[in-house]
């Protein structure tokens, strides 16, 4: 049995993008957070990752050893935050969630990390045969 | 990677406090100046700010964070004071001076809330630090 890393990293990878491009996303609305008028906005890790890891599983079965050109996510994406509270100037931004919400995105791409790690360590070992 | 965008946006938006925080000190320093005539008051002065939206590669059709701009800095139209010291060497022929138009207690609370801002500025900078951090030694074995 071979293996390709590109199969057993891909999904890390990917994941890693798609936080990466949250927390900038994420960071604008903490930026905007006095901006009036300004419609804070996220993306649905839950289903841009799902949309992803179906696009890698048809790639597989298909037989492709590289894994390339799985869309990455558009501004269709791009939803508008329904706030808790609607302020005054507009603005849907609120601090608190927000700043959750960051520190929740930077987190979770540590576990990714942490996975990615992990995965590479035990493909050295697989290598290596220590 | 998008991490310098990230840099960017928490830039802009340490910029932008630290202009309110500007005028917030300087509306409570002239909160008590005064002038002979209502145009020669002290007007209290707000920024306004704006989100300018990015995207990622520059095609338009993909999705990025959005700084903030600072369109400008405005004086507050509201009334100025207007009180009666004929001994003042201000006051004007019939004897009255004009006070700013400052609300220090709203300035205070305007400089607290800048201030927790650029403090969530900061938070974001040190967690893309962080995540950049993790990124460089990745597959380094520890």
């Amino acid at each position: 049995m071979s293996i390709s890393l590109d199969q057993e990293l891909s999904l890390h990878g990917y994941a890693l993008e798609v936080r990466t491009l949250r927390s900038q996303i994420l960071a604008g609305n903490l930026a905007n957070i006095e901006t009036p008028g300004y419609q804070a906005r996220d993306l649905d890790y839950q289903s841009i990752m799902s949309s992803v890891a179906q696009s890698l599983d048809a790639q597989q079965q298909a037989g492709n050893s590289t894994a390339t050109a799985v869309p990455l996510p558009s501004s269709d994406d791009l939803l508008y935050r329904i706030p808790y509270q609607v302020s005054e100037d507009g603005n849907t931004a609120e601090l608190g969630p927000e700043q959750t919400r960051f520190t929740q995105n930077a987190m979770d791409f540590q576990t990714s990390l942490t996975f990615l790690n992990m995965k590479i360590s035990g493909l050295k070992e697989a290598i290596t045969g220590e | 990677m998008s991490f310098s965008d990230i840099y960017g946006i928490a830039g802009s938006a340490m910029q932008a406090q630290t202009l309110r925080l500007d005028t917030v000190a300087s509306n409570l320093a002239n909160a008590d100046s005064i002038a002979s005539s209502e145009a020669d008051a002290y007007h209290a002065l707000h920024p306004v700010f704006s989100a300018v939206y990015q995207s990622t590669l520059g095609s338009g059709d993909d999705v990025g964070g959005a700084q903030v701009a600072t369109d400008g800095v405005i004086a507050d139209s509201s009334a100025v004071q207007r009180r009666y010291e004929p001994n003042n060497p201000l006051a004007d022929s019939d004897g009255y001076i004009y006070a700013s138009n400052v609300d220090t207690v709203q300035e205070m609370a305007d400089m607290m809330s800048a201030s927790r801002s650029y403090e969530s500025s900061i938070e974001v900078l040190k967690r893309v630090n962080s995540m950049q951090d993790g990124l460089l030694s990745l597959g380094q074995t520890s």
